[in-house]
């Protein structure tokens, strides 16, 4: 698998933990989204399932809506509500 | 001094204003958030922190950004720690400068507020008993 034909998937503190690993790569295909990738690893990592509802999704570092097409060499973040401060 | 920041190193709350105001400012607000000992009725022993640090830097200046459009307050920074951070030490200083108190202080609370809303930074507590991710707003973020 390249870069290029691959989209990075990041996933971070309590999401990271129930995914086994903070970083991944899936294959990239025409009309993929954020949401196809979640239920993906929903479907491999069921510990992630609490989560659905909460985590947000991040395409190279912007806040999108689940539903966003993803392009090869996009990185795609996971991110439990946040609680910093 | 950088305007944003992310640490593991100590927060200095002088350092953080130093240079900020200009001759035109009346006011420096300083907002210093401290780790405690006692939440939601467990004793915590520290925190560790988590964060998304090539996003945080983007989302500090969108919130930025924002602070500048609805207060005008131009002058803003942001430092925040990750890794362990012990009770009685600063998890996160918040510094505006503005020409009046009200802007600046509205500034350095809608920050924080979005702080806490916005950016990919995560506390672990450590309490006695036990350890746990906090949670922040479930509701989560699409723009």
């Amino acid at each position: 698998m390249t870069g290029s034909a691959a989209v990075t998937v990041l996933l971070f503190a309590a999401a990271r933990e129930a995914a086994g690993r903070g970083r991944l790569e899936v294959p990239h295909r025409e009309g993929l989204t954020a949401a196809d990738v979640w239920k993906n690893l929903e479907s491999e990592r069921p510990a992630l399932a609490p989560l659905a509802g909460s985590v947000s999704v991040a395409v190279n570092h912007r806040f999108v809506p689940r539903d966003t097409l993803l392009a090869a060499g996009d990185e795609l973040a996971f991110l439990p509500p946040v609680s910093g401060g | 001094m950088e305007r944003f920041r992310i640490t593991a190193e100590p927060l200095d709350e002088h350092a953080i204003a130093e240079g900020l105001s200009t001759s035109e400012d009346g006011a420096v607000v300083v907002f210093s958030g401290i780790v405690r000992t006692r939440n939601k009725g467990r004793k915590v022993l520290h925190l560790e922190y988590e964060a998304y640090e090539a996003m945080v830097y983007p989302v500090f200046e969108r919130v930025a950004e924002d602070v500048s459009r609805r207060f005008g307050v131009e002058r803003l920074r942001i430092h925040h720690r990750i890794g362990r951070v012990d009770i009685g030490e600063s998890s996160v200083l918040v510094a505006a400068a503005s020409p009046h108190r009200g802007s600046a202080f509205e500034a350095a609370r809608h920050t924080m507020n979005e702080i806490k809303r916005i950016v990919p930074i995560w506390k672990r507590e450590f309490f006695e008993g036990g350890d746990v991710w906090v949670e922040g707003p479930k509701e989560p973020v699409t723009e």
